[in-house]
Formats: C-alpha cells, structure tokens, sequence
C-alpha cells in the first residue's frame, strides 16, 4: 500500500479551510455545551444529539464534495502506475480520518470543561465510526454519479432517509405491530441503523435507561452483554466495510 | 469495697429521696447495684426515671409494663444479639430516650422490632440510634406518641426479609418528626393510622418506600426528603392528605417513582419539589387532588395521570427539564390544568401580563405512542421523534384536544426550592 499518497491528502485535508472550521465549529458547541450545563452525563446527552445529527451530515456532503473537487486529481494519479484500489483506499482513508480527527478534536473541549467519564469515551468512539461510516456512504454515491449535483443529491437523501426517514418508520411499524413482541425485531431493526445504534448504545450507558422501563431492561440485557457488544460493533464495522467495498468496485469500473 | 458501699449509699440516698418523691431513680451500669435492664425494670413502678449508663447490655424481650421513663446516656446500647425483639411498651406515657438498640433478628413468624408500642396513650421515643434490626420501632392499636429525631439504620437485602423503619398500624394522632430511616423496607409505614403528623423526616435507600400510607386519612407529612429510595412515596386507599414542603429526589430506576398516588381522594400537594425521579408523580384513581405550586425538575415523567383519575388540579407549578410534562393513557382529559411554567412553552406573550397567549398542550405526541407500544421508547432522543413532535403541537390531532394549560405562565415561578436540585 502506497502510504506517500494517503500521508499527501490527509494533511492537504487537515490543513484544509473546511475540516478545519468544521473542528472550531464542534468546539464553540461542546465547549458551550459544557460550561453551561456542568453535568457530564446531561453534556454527553445534549452532544449526542448534536454528533447523531452533525457527524454524518458533514460526512456525507463533504465526502461527495471532497470526491468531486479531487476528480482532476484522481485522473492525474491513475495516469501513473498506480492502482486504482491504492488511490480510492488513500483517498476513502484520508478523508474519513481527518473528519474522524476533527470530529473528536471538536469534542475535546467539553471533556476538559466536564472530566472524563466512560459515557463520554463512548461518544468520541460513537463520532469517529460515525464519521467513517458516512464517508464511506458518500463515496459510493459519488462514485455511483458522475454528475456532481447528483452524487450529493444522493448523499442528502441518504442522511435524511437515515437520521430522519429510518426512524418514523420504525415508529410507524412499532405502533401497527404493537400486538406482536416486537424486542427482538427492534433491536435488529436499530442495529441496521448506525445512527440509532450510536444513540441507544449511549441511551443504555445514562441514566436514562432506566426511563426505559421493562422494554429497556430488554434492550440493556443485550446491548450491555458481550454478545451484543459484539454484535454491535460488528454492525458498526459492516456499516463502514460494504458501502467502500461497494464503492470501490464501483470506481475501479468507471470510465474516466 | 469502698465504691461498692458507696454506691449502695448513693442508691439507698436516691431511693429514700425518690419514694419521699413518689418516684425513684435506677441507675443501671455494670458495677452498679443494678446491672441489668430487665432487672431495673422489673424494681421500677409508675413514675420512676431509670438511667443507663454507657456499656453494652446483652438484653432482649424486655418489657414495660409500668409507667417510667429510661433515659440512656451516650454509649449505652441495648443489643439484643439476634436472639429477640429488643423493648416492648405496655404502659401509657411511656418515655425511651437516647439509647442505642442493636441487632435484632429477622424473623418470619413475629414482628421482630427494637421498639415495639402496644396499645398505649401516649409514649415519646426520642434521639434513639436503632441499627441492625428487623423493624425499628413498632406501634400498634396506639395513639398520642411522638417518635422524634431517631437515627435508624437497616441493612435490608430484599423486600421479603426485611421490616419497616417506623412502623404505625391502627394509630392515630401520632407525631413522626426528624429521624433519620435508611436501609429499611419502607422507611415509614403507615396503616389505619389517622389524624397524624409526619415532618422533617430524611428517609433514603430504602428499599420499597421512603413514606407508605395504606388506608391511613386525614395525615400531613410536611418538610421531609425521601431519596434514592425504590420508590418516594406510595399514598394508597386514603382520603384528606395533606403534602407539603417535602423533596422527593433521586427515585430513580425502572419502576421508581416520587409520589405514587393510588385511589387517593381529597389531597393537596403544594410547595414540593421533586428532582430526578422517573416517574416525579404518579396517579392512578385519584380524584380532586390538588397539585399547586410544585417544583418538577429533570424528572423522566413529570405528571402521569391515568384516565381514571378526575378532578384534579395542576395549577402554578414549575415544570423544567423533564423529559415527558405530562403522561396519560386516555385520550380524554378529566383534570384540570392552568397557570402553570412549562419551559417546553413555544408561545408569546404579547400584552406583557406575564400569561402565554396561546395556550399549551403538556401532552407531547411521543408520549402518546409511547402509551400505545411502549418499545417505541427505543426512539428516545431521536430527531425523528422531536420533528414529530414539534408538528403534532402546531397542528394536534393525535393528543388530547382537551388537555390544555389555557394560561401558561410566561416566566418561572420564583422560589428558593431548587437550592434543592445541585
């Protein structure tokens, strides 16, 4: 694997004006954030929200951006004898680690006003997946579209159908089927979505868990079980592995 | 030799002086002419005043049938060491002051208590230290008893093997003010107890309730903090309870609540505060209660109200921070809301009288669906569900259309409760 192009553009992205503003961005919240409430628990609770909806926003309107904008760049490397899988696997890496960076960098402020708690640990390893997971999303759109306009398209309504979409159907099959046990098909039916898997997994780990009455004690055995530690982290792994898999063969079949 | 013969002369002095007096005092200390409790006791008659002096008295199953007072200095403990209940009280106007009970064992046959009252008139237990015991103090078929400033401390395990803190069956006009109850089942229980007051009581890590009414009307308890505990406080099958002043905090877990009101009638609960419970109020079959001027801060669920409850009164009370206002499972609205702050209040106060001009809905959208399927808890904190949210109050049709605060308070209610709440 050749390292010199991945080290290239992601200190070209570090150093870059976006992931930048996007970090002192995360920063002036979590540190508000922070100083206003002075209770970790109820700090990573407000952050969650604000990373479940940020995160891969951000991750996946500038991937396709970023995607786009290094199209000339991309054509330049291929024309040397480099492959094509070393390129997109630099340029995927490159970009989904500096917006990981930037994202918990973002985040660092409200540890230092709160103090650490493994609630809190849970949430910076919550923002990078996330931000991995959505990078790689916005790259196979890209890849799929070689209409700018189009890839982010694509990569809007992706978030909203995740972040928003996802959610109000669940809801919507939980009310139609609520005569039916349904724990079991809730919890496969959340670990399906990263974003609410990020959610619930930080849910279990406050004290809002125990708002969740019998039904939670369902969801924490699990969760909170090796296996379902397990399990979710290896959603969390497939979320990020398919879509670059599925991107990546995309690219090395377009035509440039 | 010599101490001996003078502390015969003492009791000899003390005793002539207190029969001239119609009372006697018995001093009771390893190397004093009385040694034992139960024996002291059984000298005494109406009216003596036996003092315990600091050592450890291996004593259980005594009993007080005789109008006295027993007054333990600091460092007197009666342990019963696990082998029976510690003092029994037959006689009115009984005084037990300033001793320390320990150890009494559990038992599922008998009320096992450190102090147990019997169908006395009138008794005054105070600043006692009881730890280790089954039940701490016991009253039964009494009246016109203060239990005052106890410092009682279990160490319960589970529900079914451990008694009550301050136990009251078939009572009436009792007075319960500034102990001290942890790790007991219910910190304070009362049965077919009337006409009683119940103030400045701290009852934590209790294992079922800090304060439990069962048929038990026309009481006030006032002032109190029940905390951490399985639940606050359960008022059940009573009528005419008067609540105020108390902090009902940290009632946190799966099935906690703060209040548990079950077919209460006639309540009022004014100046509460009630910070971080699951569940701050919970009413089931209540009717015209009135719920004025209450704090309910980072509750999971500030009010929730079943169906059959009617006439109820929420008005002038702070509501900030809670995940759910209020919760029903009917569709009807059969209570009364006005003049309370709701902090989720979206409106606008045009003409600056300090009262929203539009009303507000308590009721959110998922709270309602939440009723119907309760997994759908899985979308807590989901932005899906606030946009969803957010709609059903602009344009309702799901929530109840009835279920209104007509004029919602504009600003806080200012009180210095909250102090309460760091």
């Amino acid at each position: 694997m050749n390292i010199t192009i991945l080290k290239y553009i992601f200190f070209e992205l570090l150093r870059s004006r976006f992931v930048i503003s996007y970090a002192v961005f995360l920063a002036a919240i979590s540190a508000g954030v922070a100083y206003f409430s002075n209770d970790e628990l109820k700090t990573s609770l407000t952050l969650l929200n604000v990373v479940l909806f940020i995160v891969p926003l951000v991750s996946l309107i500038f991937g396709s951006i970023h995607f786009y904008d290094s199209e000339e760049f991309i054509e330049f490397l291929l024309t040397q004898p480099i492959s094509r899988n070393t390129v997109f696997r630099a340029e995927f890496l490159a970009l989904a680690s500096s917006l990981s960076i930037a994202a918990v960098a973002g985040l660092i402020p409200a540890l230092i006003l709160n103090g650490i708690s493994s609630t809190f640990i849970f949430l910076l390893f919550i923002s990078a997946s996330l931000s991995f997971i959505f990078t790689g999303l916005a790259f196979l759109s890209s890849s799929m579209n070689s209409e700018k306009v189009r890839g982010i398209g694509l990569s809007i309504i992706i978030w909203l159908l995740m972040s928003v979409l996802f959610d109000l159907i669940v809801v919507l099959l939980i009310v139609v089927f609520s005569n039916y046990p349904l724990e079991r098909f809730i919890i496969i039916v959340t670990a399906l979505n990263p974003i609410d898997l990020g959610r619930i997994l930080i849910l279990l780990k406050t004290d809002a868990s125990a708002m969740m009455g019998f039904t939670g004690a369902s969801f924490k055995d699990f969760f909170g079980s090796t296996a379902g530690m397990i399990a979710s982290a290896f959603s969390l792994v497939m979320w990020a592995l398919i879509p670059y898999l599925f991107a990546i063969r995309t690219f090395r079949r377009k035509n440039f | 030799m010599i101490r001996i013969r003078l502390n015969i002369t003492v009791l000899l002095i003390t005793l002539l002086t207190a029969s001239v007096a119609g009372s006697k005092e018995i001093t009771v200390c390893s190397t004093c002419g009385v040694t034992t409790i139960a024996q002291a006791l059984a000298e005494s008659s109406d009216g003596d005043v036996i003092i315990l002096k600091p050592g450890i008295y291996k004593e259980h199953s005594l009993t007080v049938a005789n109008r006295i007072e027993l007054r333990a200095d600091e460092g007197a403990v009666l342990d019963a060491d696990k082998k029976g209940p510690g003092i029994t009280i037959k006689h009115d106007s009984v005084r037990i002051a300033g001793l320390t009970i320990r150890n009494v064992d559990v038992s599922y046959i008998n009320d096992l208590s450190a102090v147990m009252v019997d169908n006395v008139s009138g008794c005054v237990i105070e600043r006692n230290v009881i730890e280790d015991t089954f039940f701490a103090i016991y009253l039964a078929g009494s009246s016109m008893c203060k239990v005052e400033g106890n410092r009682i401390q279990g160490q319960a395990k589970t529900e079914s093997s451990s008694g009550n803190g301050i136990h009251l069956w078939k009572c009436s006009a009792m007075y319960v003010a500034d102990n001290q109850i942890t790790g007991h089942r219910d910190g304070i229980y009362l049965e077919f107890v009337s006409s009683s007051s119940i103030r400045g009581n701290y009852s934590g890590r209790n294992l079922r309730y800090g304060l439990h009414f069962m048929f038990s009307d026309s009481n006030s308890y006032s002032g109190n903090t029940f905390e951490n505990n399985g639940a606050g406080v359960a008022v059940m099958y009573s009528k005419f309870i008067k609540m105020t002043g108390n902090t009902f905090k940290n009632n946190w877990g799966e099935s906690a609540y703060g209040l548990l009101l079950k077919e209460l009638y006639d309540g009022l609960l004014e100046d509460n505060l009630f910070f971080r419970n699951t569940a701050a109020i919970h009413v089931e079959g209540s009717n015209r209660i009135e719920i004025v001027r209450n704090d309910f801060i980072e509750n999971g669920w500030a009010l929730y109200l079943l169906g059959n409850s009617y006439e109820n009164k929420v008005t002038a009370n702070n509501f900030i921070n809670n995940t759910f206002d209020v919760s029903s499972n009917s569709s009807r609205n059969n209570n009364f809301y006005s003049e309370n702050y709701w902090d989720k209040y979206k409106g606008y106060d045009l003409n600056r009288d300090g009262t929203g001009d539009v009303p507000y809905r308590p009721v959110s959208l998922f709270s309602v669906i939440l009723e119907k399927s309760p997994e759908s808890i899985i979308m807590l904190r989901s932005v899906a569900v606030d946009i969803l949210d957010a709609i059903e109050r602009v344009i309702p049709s799901v929530i109840p259309e009835t279920l209104i605060d007509d004029r919602p308070k504009f600003t806080r209610y200012s009180n210095d409760r909250d102090k309460g709440t760091s």
